[in-house]
C-alpha cells in the first residue's frame, strides 16, 4: 500500500505521462521547471524594456493610438538632455539622493553601533527604531505633511523650541530652499532603520575572539573600531548603500505624497517628472527616451557597486 | 601606471574594469553637477560608453 506522497503521487499519475517523463533527460526536466520562471522574466523584464528603447526613438503618444508614429532618431535624447528643467530635475535628485545616503549610513551605523551593546530593554528599542520602515510610505508622506504645518505642527514646535524662532515663521514644504530638506529628513527617518538592521548584521557577525585578541595586544577601543569594525562591516555597509541608492534614484511616492514635487519644481525628483512626462503630457516616446537614460545610469553605478562590493568580500 | 597601462595594451579585465568604472562615474557626476549644461549634455553618451564597456571587458582574462 503506497503511504508516502510521493508514492501517491507516483500511483495517481496515469501510465502514459509517467512513460514520457521517464523517457525525459535531466536536462530536459531542469528546463521545464525553471521554463515558466524563464518565460515571465521576458515577458515582464525584457520585453517592455526592449520596447521601451524602441519607443524612445519615436514621437509615439499613448493618448493617440490612431495618429502615425515617426522614427524621430536621437531626438528625444537631445532634447532632454539640452533641457535646463530636466537639469535641474537631476540636481534635485542628485541633492536628495547624497544627502539621505549620507545620514542614514551616519545615523544608521551609529544606532547599529549602540544596540549591538548588550542593554535592558534592547529588543523593544529594536523594535521602536524599525518602526518607521513598516508604514506605507503614503501614510509616513500624509502625517508628516501634518508634522511640518507652521502653526501647529509637532516638528516646526520642536525646531522653534530648540532655536528660539517662532514656529509659523518657516514653512519644510512651502519654502523653497527647506523643501528639499524636508524630503531628505522623512526619507532619513523612514530608511535609516533599514540601513541600521543592515549594519547590525554585520557588527553581530564578527567573532568575540577578534576583540578579545586585540585587547591581548593592548589595541585601543579607537583602533579596534578602525582596524576591526569598520572593515568587517565595510561589505554590509556598502549592499545597504547600493539598495538605498537605487531606490532612492526612483524615489516617487513619499515625495508626491508630502510635497508633490513642489514648491515650483524643486523636489521634482526623476521619477516624478518621468511620470509626468508619460502619464501627464503623454510625451510616450520622449518619457521612453527619459527613462532610458535613467536605466543606464543605475544600471552602470550598480556594476561598479557589485564590483566594488565583490572586492570588499575577497579582502 | 605602468601596469595599468601593460593590462590594457594585454586586454586584461581588472585595468579595463578600472577604465570603464571611471567613465561610468565621470558619466553620473556629468548628469548631476549643477555647473555645466555641455557636460550634463554629453553625460549620458560617457555613462553609455562605460557601461557597455564594462559588459564586455567583465568577459576578458584576468
Amino acid at each position: 500500500m503506497p503511504d508516502s506522497p510521493s508514492d501517491r503521487l507516483a500511483t495517481a499519475t496515469p501510465s502514459g505521462v509517467a512513460r514520457t517523463i521517464r523517457g525525459l533527460s535531466d536536462r530536459t526536466i531542469a528546463w521545464i521547471f525553471v521554463a515558466p520562471t524563464i518565460f515571465l522574466l521576458l515577458a515582464i523584464n525584457i520585453f517592455p524594456l526592449i520596447w521601451t528603447i524602441r519607443l524612445s526613438f519615436t514621437n509615439y503618444r499613448v493618448n493617440r493610438p490612431n495618429a502615425d508614429v515617426e522614427w524621430v532618431g536621437l531626438q528625444n535624447y537631445q532634447r532632454i538632455l539640452n533641457d535646463p528643467d530636466v537639469w535641474a530635475t537631476m540636481q534635485a535628485t542628485a541633492h536628495f539622493l547624497i544627502w539621505t545616503i549620507v545620514l542614514q549610513v551616519l545615523i544608521g551605523f551609529a544606532l547599529a553601533w549602540l544596540i549591538n551593546r548588550k542593554f535592558k530593554g534592547n529588543d523593544l528599542w529594536t523594535t521602536i527604531i524599525v518602526l518607521p520602515m513598516m508604514l506605507s510610505p503614503a501614510v509616513v508622506g500624509n502625517f508628516w505633511t501634518f508634522l511640518y504645518q507652521p502653526q501647529i505642527g509637532l516638528f516646526n514646535t520642536v525646531v522653534g523650541y530648540l532655536t528660539g524662532a517662532a514656529p509659523d515663521s518657516f514653512s519644510m514644504i512651502g519654502d523653497v530652499a527647506l523643501a528639499p530638506w524636508s524630503i531628505v529628513i522623512v526619507d532619513t527617518w523612514m530608511w535609516t532603520p533599514f540601513v541600521m538592521l543592515i549594519c547590525l548584521a554585520g557588527l553581530r557577525s564578527i567573532p568575540d575572539s577578534i576583540y578579545e585578541a586585540a585587547e591581548c595586544d593592548r589595541a585601543s577601543a579607537w583602533r579596534q573600531f578602525w582596524t576591526i569594525t569598520v572593515p568587517m562591516v565595510l561589505p554590509f555597509l556598502m549592499l545597504a548603500v547600493l539598495f538605498r541608492g537605487i531606490e532612492n534614484f526612483k524615489m516617487f511616492d513619499l515625495v508626491v505624497q508630502l510635497t508633490g514635487g513642489g514648491p515650483g519644481n524643486t523636489t521634482t525628483l526623476t521619477a516624478i517628472d518621468l511620470k509626468r512626462e508619460a502619464f501627464e503630457r503623454w510625451r510616450t516616446g520622449y518619457a521612453s527616451a527619459y527613462a532610458v537614460i535613467l536605466f543606464v545610469t543605475v544600471f552602470g553605478l550598480a556594476s561598479i557597486y557589485v564590483k566594488a562590493l565583490n572586492k570588499v568580500k575577497e579582502r | 601606471m605602468r601596469t595599468f597601462l601593460t593590462g590594457l595594451l594585454r586586454l586584461r579585465r581588472g585595468p579595463w574594469e578600472m577604465l570603464a568604472s571611471i567613465l561610468i562615474a565621470l558619466g553620473v557626476v556629468m548628469l548631476m553637477q549643477p555647473w555645466l549644461l555641455i557636460a550634463y549634455s554629453y553625460s549620458f553618451i560617457v555613462t553609455l560608453t562605460g557601461t557597455v564597456m564594462f559588459i564586455i571587458v567583465s568577459h576578458f582574462p584576468e
